[in-house]
């Protein structure tokens, strides 16, 4: 126990990548090599190394380095703010769920797995089409599908929590369900809800990036990784490194968040750690 | 007058039957022993009777007044008349809180206000804890210990009623005397009205004056507990004592004589 807490490495080298993924989407903020949008026509799809183009440049001469240090930052961005709503309305949604009557708490674990059911890309394409390609769209398409699958993870750690005789002490104390749920239900989900927030984050990344690539994400001059990914795919013949750095960029961001969830888990999930949770 | 009374009390859970037509009345500090096998309804009617069930069918009062008048109109004054105790220490309190956070909770919820530490730390000397224990987490604690605390907790609002379910089930057998020693000395010190739910009848024969006998949701026998228990009436009461004579006997003769 005490020396898989100290040292776990899954949980080093995720933690080592998130922070790089945050770090260089951070630092594009204030600095990057070139600007990301600036084109340097007598340089058009340089290889790495070419002119202080660390990275070499794409087929209109943009520096590769500043693109996917802005595209690193707007996959964060996208993740945060998808990842924090799905959490959000997923967890709300899991703990009414468990703690309605029998028939709300069946009614919503049904519609919940008829929702998990529907592929996500479809829903995203039908956003899309309605309220056009962009970031916000990509957002909500991400959030309308993970909340399900959220609010299923949820459910049944929930109703163990409320089986426990301190909830019927505190009905007998007058406490309501309300409280009941958000005062100590939730707070005994908090590692549950933590390592599941580390997973969807990497889901996140990977589907924004696969959204963009489809045109569904961000538009430009916003770079995102899956953009560049398919505006590079026609000149693989030329530059195939076009298409391989936005590639392992996503993988090792994804890498890196399953990584931290994986480590987070073992750290906190109940079967590991009873001190920590139920 | 009687403090409870109970009157064709039926419930059930969807369709199943689990109490059928009780009555019986519990006296002002008196202690009243429910006995009864597995699924006889026993955890069901003391849930009833302190509100987190409801009355479905019958007569219960407390104190003069119907249990849902009073869950209607005065929900805080009748919890805070009636506490209860259940049986696994390992699960009566919240893990991620502290002991005196879970001690304050039943005054912040029915009396509205923040008790102070010298207050907690006098009801966990009154169950034979020190008031150090405020500041541990459940897991820090050991089951008697937890179940001391959970005692102090339905003790902090002042009840009148204390219902206690198993209290003594989930400990260990050394532990259990110490933890019904302890109910015996508050309901003297305190002046309670006690309702022990037990399938020791050992518990029942030190501690309740009164008891009923359940089986299937019915009262097959009731009165003083010794001689309900010295002169068994109903074939089911007469096989509860004699298995309990038999598990006592291999023990030893002076266990069995205790017993009863
Ligand atoms: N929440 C519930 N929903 C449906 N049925 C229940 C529920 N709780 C208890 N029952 C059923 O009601 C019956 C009585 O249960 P109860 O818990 O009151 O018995 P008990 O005498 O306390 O038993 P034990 O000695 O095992 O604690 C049992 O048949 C049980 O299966
Ligand atoms: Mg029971």
């Amino acid at each position: 126990m005490a020396a898989r807490r100290s040292r776990s490495p899954q949980l080093i080298v995720g933690a080592a990548l998130v922070a790089l993924l945050v770090l260089a989407g951070l630092l594009s903020l204030v600095w990057t090599p070139y600007d990301p949008a600036a084109l340097d026509v007598t340089n058009k799809m340089a290889p790495p190394w070419t002119d202080g183009h660390l990275l070499g440049t794409d087929q209109l001469g943009r520096d590769v380095v500043a693109q996917l240090m802005a595209g690193a930052l707007n996959s964060l961005l996208v993740a945060v703010l998808s990842t924090a709503g799905a959490v959000v309305l997923g967890v709300a949604l899991g703990l009414t769920a468990a703690g309605g009557g029998r028939f709300w708490s069946d009614t919503l674990t049904r519609a919940t797995d008829v929702a998990i059911a529907l592929p996500g890309i479809l829903v995203a394409l039908v956003l899309a089409t309605f309220f056009g390609p962009s970031n916000t769209t990509a957002i909500v398409a991400i959030v309308v599908w993970f909340v399900p699958g959220a609010a299923r993870i949820v459910i049944g750690p929930a109703r163990q929590v409320l089986a426990r005789e301190f909830v019927e002490a505190a009905m007998a104390y007058g406490r309501s369900r309300s409280f009941v749920l958000f005062r100590h239900v939730l707070p005994n989900l908090g590692p549950l809800i933590i390592v599941m927030a580390s997973m969807m984050f990497a889901g996140a990344i990977l589907t924004e990036a696969a959204l963009s690539y489809l045109g569904l994400g961000a538009q430009r001059p916003t770079p995102s990784w899956g953009r560049l990914l398919f505006e590079s795919q026609s000149v693989i013949g030329q530059a195939p490194s076009l298409v391989v750095f936005p590639g392992v960029c996503i993988m090792l961001a994804v890498l890196g968040f399953n990584l931290l969830g994986d480590g987070l888990r073992s750290r906190l999930d109940p079967r590991h750690a009873r001190e920590v949770v139920v | 007058m009687a403090l409870v009374e109970i009157n064709a009390l039926s419930f059930s859970y969807g369709r199943a039957p689990v109490l059928k037509d009780l009555s019986f009345s519990i006296e002002q500090d008196s202690t009243l022993g429910i006995v009864g096998e597995s699924g006889s309804g026993k955890s069901t009617l003391i849930r009833v009777l302190c509100g987190l069930m409801p009355v479905q069918s019958g007569i219960a009062r407390y104190d003069g007044r119907d249990i849902s008048e009073w869950l209607d109109r005065e929900p805080r004054g009748f919890r805070r008349r009636n506490q209860i105790v259940f049986q696994s220490p390992a699960s009566s309190l919240d893990p991620r809180m502290r002991v005196g956070q879970s001690l304050a909770e039943p005054t912040k919820s029915l009396e509205r206000r923040t008790p102070s530490d010298e207050e907690l730390g006098q009801w966990l000397t009154v169950v034979g804890l020190g008031p150090e224990a405020l500041q541990r987490y459940p897991h820090q604690l050991s089951g008697g210990q937890l179940q001391r605390v959970a005692i102090a907790r339905a003790l902090t609002v002042n009840p009148t009623m204390l219902y206690a379910d198993e209290p003594t089930s989930a400990l260990d057998v050394s532990i259990q005397a110490q933890v019904l020693n302890l109910l015996i000395e508050i309901r003297r010190r305190l002046g309670l009205t006690m309702v022990i739910v037990s399938h020791d009848l050992a518990v029942v024969g030190r501690v309740c004056e009164q008891v009923i006998v359940m089986r299937n949701g019915e009262i097959v026998e009731s009165g003083p507990t010794a001689s309900v228990l010295r002169y068994p009436e109903h074939e089911y009461t007469k096989s509860l004592v004699n298995a309990a004579r038999a598990v006592s006997l291999g023990a030893s003769h002076d266990a069995a004589d205790a017993i009863i």
